[in-house]
């Protein structure tokens, strides 16, 4: 009795440092580097269409990440973030057609406005779980355009037609078109939030987000308020979606209430998937999904783009079950213990 | 740690009768479900210092009681007073702060996170960095951060569980994660543990090995213990007090010699021969 007990309960405060995990680390900022250098040099080999295609990937890149801090990591779903995206184009096209607000101004105030609307909308929802969060959120998508399209406000959304904007202008000293200055201006942008979604989601945050997500009742004993995490969470997601939503309007300089329809929603939730849910890389694979695969369906099959993007949908969750981000990582994961016994020896 | 469990509890120190002050104090609660009363002015004392054994058949209001304890059940009547405090007052989310850690019945830890981040999750009510301090990354999450790994790696190492730290807790075998509920619960440094059936599942060695660690850590850490299980053998030889609960009521208390022989306890476990 006294040996088998003693291994339990024998002294060994002694703290060791953590683990040698440095490799894996350097490898992963490596990659980043690597792929931000790429994403650098890219406009000099692309159309300006296609340039414009990747802006609005980077920008969905933020909304998905938006969308993944509420229902990747904290588990609350949301069939509704197209209506965030919507208020965040509004917001910015508001401000710059009618108040004058210079482009760049507006996309903190449409990320401001987005967080305390979803903080307001996250503080119900807090009463509903699962299907019926799905129903609220939801309902919340099929009724932005319409809610958009109100007289009493048209004065300021331009009604049904929406509003028209102006292109900004690269600065003189970066010798750049407006399409190649408006993907730098997003990539700059999407790095920024990027960092501060990592920021939130690797600390005490982020680990309370997801003890929230896998078991409510022990997270509350431990001592986190779930409540306020949770509509946080909402407010949070809403703010990113809201900051994509105002360079979407700027991108694309016009935003009108059928271009938010609650398509846009599920195919937010579409990218969350097959990128990945709970990753933060996994935003943008998804990203480039919902971009690039119905153009690319439609190359395809003019007839039936739809079906064609149905099968790669299909395809991609039974080949890459937790989405592209952990397909990439077990791959990698292979390539390299493949290649460790090679240069152990 | 040269002592075994066995001779510890021989030597037991009677810490509650003498030299402790009293840490909590449970005072006529009742707790109703519809019609159903699963607690029923239930009052005892807990003393600083002291192991105290919960015990009952199943459905006597045991795991009621831990529940209203960490605040997850409001009662419907009484008061309780812990550590000069009316624990009851106290908001849920502020429960943890105030000094009580407890495990649970059936595991209940962050399936899909590693044990490092379930451990550091018992910290979580001694930080405060919120929203604002982690998007900028500011020194005050660093410093936390530190701490709360280090203090985490302590326990990590006290519970043998430094193989598995990165490992999702999801993939360990139950014992292991029986301790990672341990640790996480220590993690808080609570003034109270309770414990719910944490010999639930195991085997006769890890019972063993249990009670040393219960033993070891009321020492260690100074922490009073309240322990609800069923297992007999183990607690009437870690308690000092035993407090036996039946359909909600309180049938008897003392020490385990007494509570063993009290003719209620035998009467509720066995049923009436007559």
């Amino acid at each position: 009795m006294v040996n088998e007990t003693s291994t339990l309960a024998g002294a060994k405060i002694a703290a060791p440092g953590p683990r040698a995990q440095i490799s894996p680390r350097v490898w992963k900022i490596l990659g980043i580097l690597v792929i931000l250098a790429i994403a650098c040099i890219l406009p000099l080999g692309l159309s300006n269409y296609r340039l414009f295609q990747l802006t609005l990937a980077l920008v969905y890149a933020i909304a998905i990440l938006g969308l993944n801090i509420l229902t990747g990591y904290n588990g609350q779903i949301s069939l509704g973030h197209g209506a965030f995206y919507a208020i965040g184009a509004y917001v910015a096209a508001i401000l710059m057609n009618t108040y004058n607000v210079p482009y760049w101004a507006t996309i903190p105030i449409a990320g401001f406005v987005c967080l305390v609307v979803g903080f307001l909308f996250g503080l119900p929802a807090l009463r509903l779980e699962g299907h019926y969060l799905a129903l609220a959120t939801f309902a919340l998508a099929v009724a932005t355009p319409q809610l958009l399209k109100y007289k009493a406000i048209a004065n300021w959304t331009g009604g049904v037609e929406g509003i028209n904007l102006l292109k900004p202008d690269a600065p003189a000293w970066m010798h750049v078109d407006s399409d190649q200055y408006l993907y730098y201006f997003t990539l700059a942008i999407t790095v920024v939030m990027f960092v501060i979604g990592w920021n939130l989601l690797r600390g005490r945050v982020g680990r309370a987000l997801v003890a929230i997500r896998d078991h409510p009742v022990a997270a509350e004993a431990m001592g986190v308020n779930t409540a306020y995490h949770k509509a946080m969470a909402f407010g949070v997601s809403a703010l990113y979606t809201g900051v994509a939503g105002a360079i979407g309007a700027i991108v694309v300089a016009y935003v009108a209430p059928d271009s938010f329809d609650f398509l846009l929603s599920i195919f937010l939730l579409v990218g969350l998937v097959v990128g990945g849910l709970a990753s933060i890389s996994g935003a943008i694979y998804g990203a480039l999904f919902i971009q690039f695969a119905p153009n690319f369906a439609a190359d395809l099959s003019k007839a039936a783009p739809w079906a064609i993007f149905g099968i790669f949908m299909i395809g991609a969750v039974y080949v890459m079950p937790g989405g592209v981000a952990s397909f990439v990582q077990i791959v990698w994961d292979r390539i390299r213990r493949m290649l460790a016994p090679a240069r152990g020896t | 740690m040269e002592t075994s469990g066995a001779q510890a509890a021989q030597t037991r120190r009677p810490i509650s009768a003498s030299e402790g002050r009293r840490l909590l104090a449970i005072e006529g609660i009742s707790v109703r479900f519809g019609g159903i009363i699963a607690l029923d002015d239930v009052s005892f004392d807990v003393a600083e210092g002291e192991i105290l054994g919960l015990i009952g058949p199943n459905g006597a209001g045991k795991t009621t009681l831990f529940n209203v304890l960490s605040r997850l059940y409001q009662p419907n009547s009484g008061e309780i007073n812990f550590d000069g405090h009316r624990l009851l007052s106290i908001p849920k989310h502020r429960c943890a702060v105030s000094g009580i850690g407890r495990t649970f019945q059936n595991l209940a830890l962050f399936r899909t996170m590693p044990v490092l981040h379930n451990v550091m999750l018992g910290g979580h009510c001694h930080t405060s960095a919120g929203f604002f301090n982690h998007a900028l990354r500011l020194p005050k999450v660093g410093r936390e951060e530190r701490e709360l790994t280090e203090r985490a790696m302590e326990l990590i190492a006290y519970l043998d569980l430094e193989d598995v730290a990165m490992t999702p807790v999801g993939a360990l075998p139950f014992g292991t994660q029986k301790r990672v509920e341990m640790a996480r619960a220590l993690a808080a440094s609570p003034k109270l543990l309770l414990l719910d059936e944490p010999a639930a599942g195991l085997n006769h060695e890890e019972i063993g090995a249990l009670r040393a660690l219960i033993l070891d850590i009321r020492q260690r850490m100074q922490v009073t213990i309240l322990l609800v299980e069923h297992h007999m053998h183990l607690v009437m030889s870690v308690s000092d007090k035993v407090v036996a609960l039946d359909f909600g009521r309180r049938i008897a208390e003392g020490t385990p010699a007494e509570v063993q022989r009290h003719p209620e306890v035998i009467r509720a476990y066995l049923g009436d021969s007559n």
